[in-house]
């Protein structure tokens, strides 16, 4: 449900528009939904709208998260070893 | 295609305005369109020996037929145009039979109120086309039809071609063990025309894939005589050429989603779209199918070419009685790759 | 594709796929249900089932607005287009649902109907601002997400003075969904669908914030982690699920920080509850009657309101015999229990409303799923 992809604004145009980038691809957009945004900011593109800032930060968070996913089974297997 | 009349002026001032219904009457109109716009771009031999049909030569060796009819909205798209897919389409529908495309036939079905100028753009595109490819238009036709009964222009092609005795290419020849190669990225035709028709403004150019195959074929064919399978994967794309081989050979397939190449801006409109590449039409892509022990030598011919050097092998025939296509995923899983019901449609969820 | 790809790495799946494995209790087992068809769509887009434990199981729920849309909400689509007229814009998803009488858009366009798909709201009012002399009706579906776009086109339109556009208006809300499945007998009390816990909706929660499920982990005392729609943002949520079953937690988490907050987008839903207000009841198909469970235009913009500036003649909805879309919805039979999955029921001739959209359970199934009873899933060994 909601298909929506991660973009980085590269123009900013008037009446709130913007033009994203989604890797080569560009496409104009509304950005009616979020505040203070630059360019170079990666926001959640759903059917030609910016629903939401997409955080570089968390999402990068999220990643290392993950990588780190198997350090506890380290752990568990250290403890029944 | 009748001749023109020889005693009609010559009057390129013609090539202005729009299709009426004496164009397709048979009379003066008529002739004047064949002469200034059908046979000016596209003359040679044939078509000037002016007669109903066109008298070939001899040819040594078994003939191919394949038609091939297109009816594309919009006309013109980035890429290419119905002029140059109408030869594009045909020449490669002969190529994959392992054949050598030799003449080609068009007819068009006009719509009254279509732009002369518009029709002679397209007539000027097929003949490049046609001259790119070394296939000549021999023959045609015209008939125009009511405002409405039409969408512009429609244009049928039907394809010659010999084929040489050393050549055995069928749907049906794929063997287990056997390796599917892909001659390029996936996708960009099907998403050329998708971002020009559906109110899809990108700001980003994609280019449709359009281009005749008989060159690369030929080269496949110089290097490895026993290929299997040649398919062009047009509609339905990579999914539906795969399926429809699998079935027509009674095998399985198992591919590897990140092995099937396709262009970044081709992946991102799919993504930004809800569709897979897999499913998206393709021009001038071929999918070819030979024995494991050919691959690489395969592989190695179609990257030498200009119009084969994104060429991969994707994956390979299995044993499998109930026909699936399946894929190993990015992520490491499995799916099957289905053929998808009828056109694919951008989607929000 | 930037904070895309790398959600669809191999080498950290098999990390967290490995840290599933270890943490399972394999004495027990584990049914999540994922509320959105974009999580569906994921799972098997990906094979992810075949990265889990076999003790690890995803039940199927409601989140597809293609296919919870009652059949005569497509039946009143039709009309407009055919009685009234009007240039009928719609996202592509609606075009090849069938209606009562088994046509679809589609089939309504090709019979003269002027039917046309676009991809925003923005392109509507395009449209209309194209053709003053002929009424555009959007035909707006769609949970939370796709609600505020709609919102947006319908103030543009009031902004500018567009007296020739209107919203076919069929926007549904997430949590009354997840209530009603949480409240139906199945789960409560005959315990029939076991739900451990919820994979919560990503690109929703962008717009409603983590608030709202507060109550659900606290009333029926799931956890619940919101969940981007990446496969491996469901595997990292099915990991973090599993802890909280086995610490015996039911908290709300938040697996989709890089979007997602508690609050959500303010903006968004302060458009939203000035044009739209809760119906009072609102039919899903396969769910029945949700009470509070749908927006409708408020007053204010009647105008703007195609119910209202379009006489439509009143449908009552017959889902198909036999069809047990009403149970898959729920999570209370698989698709493969149905008699007519796969031999009536198909993506080229859906009968019920699963099969209907890519996202719904049985269509999902069909394309992506079917080989599983076939043969045993192979893993891709290691590069």
């Amino acid at each position: 449900m909601c298909l929506a992809v991660p973009a980085r604004v590269v123009e900013l145009l008037d009446n709130d528009m913007a033009v994203i980038a989604f890797d080569t691809l560009r496409k104009r957009i509304s950005l009616a939904f979020v505040e203070d945004v630059a360019i170079g900011d990666f926001v959640l593109v759903h059917v030609g709208y910016a629903l939401h800032k997409v955080s570089v930060e968390e999402a990068e968070r999220t990643l290392k998260m993950m990588a780190q996913a198997g350090v506890l089974q380290k752990e568990l297997e250290a403890i029944s070893a | 295609m009748t001749v023109a009349n020889p005693r009609l002026a010559a009057d390129t001032a013609r090539v202005r305005g729009s299709v009426d219904m004496t164009h397709g009457a048979g009379g003066r109109a008529m002739a004047e369109l064949i002469r200034d716009i059908f046979h000016k771009h596209l003359a040679n031999q044939y078509l000037a020996q002016g007669n109903d049909g066109a008298l070939l030569g001899n040819v040594s060796g078994r003939l191919v037929m394949a038609a091939d009819s297109h009816v594309i909205s919009p006309l013109f798209f980035p890429g290419g145009d119905i002029g140059a897919l109408s030869v594009h389409g045909t020449v490669n529908d002969v190529a994959m039979m392992g054949a050598r495309p030799l003449w080609l036939s068009a007819s068009f079905i006009l719509e009254e109120g279509f732009s002369l100028a518009e029709l002679e753009k397209i007539v000027v595109s097929m003949a490049l086309a046609a001259r790119q490819a070394g296939v000549p238009v021999v023959t045609g036709d015209t008939k125009v039809v009511e405002k409405g009964k039409g969408d512009g222009v429609f244009i049928s092609t039907t394809g010659i071609g010999v084929l040489s005795e050393a050549t055995d290419i069928a749907g049906s020849n794929a063997r287990p063990g056997d390796a599917i190669i892909a001659s390029g990225t996936m996708g960009d035709h099907g998403i050329a025309i998708l971002s020009k028709r559906e109110n899809l403004d990108f700001e980003t150019e994609i280019l449709s894939d359009t281009q005749p195959l008989n060159d690369l074929v030929a080269a496949m064919l110089a290097a490895v005589p026993g290929i299997r399978v040649l398919r062009d994967p047009t509609r339905g794309g990579l999914s539906a050429t795969l399926n429809e081989i699998a079935h027509q050979s009674k095998v399985g397939m198992v591919i590897k989603e990140r092995a099937v190449p396709v262009k970044p801006e081709v992946a991102a409109a799919c993504e930004l779209l809800g569709l897979d590449p897999l499913n998206v039409a393709n021009e001038g892509k071929v999918i070819a199918i030979c024995a494991a022990h050919d691959a690489a030598t395969l592989l190695a011919s179609m990257r030498t070419h200009p119009k084969g050097h994104d060429a991969a092998i994707i994956g390979e025939v299995v044993a499998d009685e109930h026909a699936l296509v399946t894929t190993h995923t990015r992520l490491g899983g499995m799916r099957v790759v289905d053929w998808i019901a009828g056109e694919q449609l951008p989607r929000i969820c | 594709m930037k904070y895309v790809d790398e959600y669809r790495d191999q080498e950290l799946a098999r990390t967290v796929a490995a840290a599933i494995a270890a943490e399972v209790d394999h004495g027990r087992s584990y049914h999540f249900m994922e509320f959105c068809g974009g999580h569906t769509h994921a799972i098997f887009r990906y094979g992810v089932q075949d990265l889990m434990p076999e003790n690890v199981h995803f039940v199927h729920g409601p989140g597809c607005p293609v296919c919870v849309l009652p059949v005569s909400r497509l039946d009143d689509a039709v009309e407009l287009a055919e009685r009234h007229g009007v240039i009928l814009c719609t996202y592509g998803d609606m075009m090849r649902v069938p209606d009562t009488k088994q046509r679809n858009l589609i089939r309504a366009k090709a019979d003269g109907a002027d039917v046309r798909m676009v991809y925003s709201t923005l392109d509507a009012l395009r449209i209309a601002r194209e053709n003053p002399d002929r009424q555009v009706v959007f035909f707006a579906i769609g949970f939370e997400t796709t609600t505020p776009p709609t919102a947006a086109a319908l103030k543009a339109a009031e902004a500018e003075g567009l007296k020739n556009f209107s919203v076919f208006c069929n926007h549904v809300l997430t949590p009354p969904a997840i209530s009603h499945i949480l409240q139906s007998p199945e789960v409560r009390d005959l315990g029939i669908v076991k739900i451990d816990g919820f994979l919560g909706p990503s690109h929703v929660s962008s717009v409603i914030g983590s608030r709202p499920y507060e109550f659900f982990a606290e009333e029926f005392q799931k956890p619940i982690v919101i969940a981007g729609f990446e496969p491996l943002d469901v595997m990292q949520s099915v990991l973090m699920l599993i802890r909280q079953v086995n610490e015996g937690r039911h908290e709300v988490e938040n697996e989709y920080i890089r979007v997602v907050t508690e609050e959500g987008n303010f903006k968004a839903q302060a458009l939203v509850s000035e044009v739209f207000e809760l119906r009072k009841s609102f039919a899903w198909r396969g769910l029945g009657i949700i009470p509070k469970s749908a927006l409708r235009v408020r007053d204010a913009y009647a105008d703007f309101d195609a119910e209202k500036r379009f006489e439509l003649s009143v449908k009552a909805s017959r889902e198909a015999k036999s069809c047990e879309c009403p149970s898959i919805l729920r999570g209370v039979k698989k698709p493969t229990d149905c008699k007519l999955f796969a031999t009536v029921c198909t993506p080229q001739n859906p009968i019920g409303s699963c099969m209907v959209s890519p996202e719904g359970a049985c269509a999902a199934y069909w394309t992506y799923g079917r080989f599983r009873e076939q043969q045993p899933s192979k893993l891709e060994p290691a590069e």
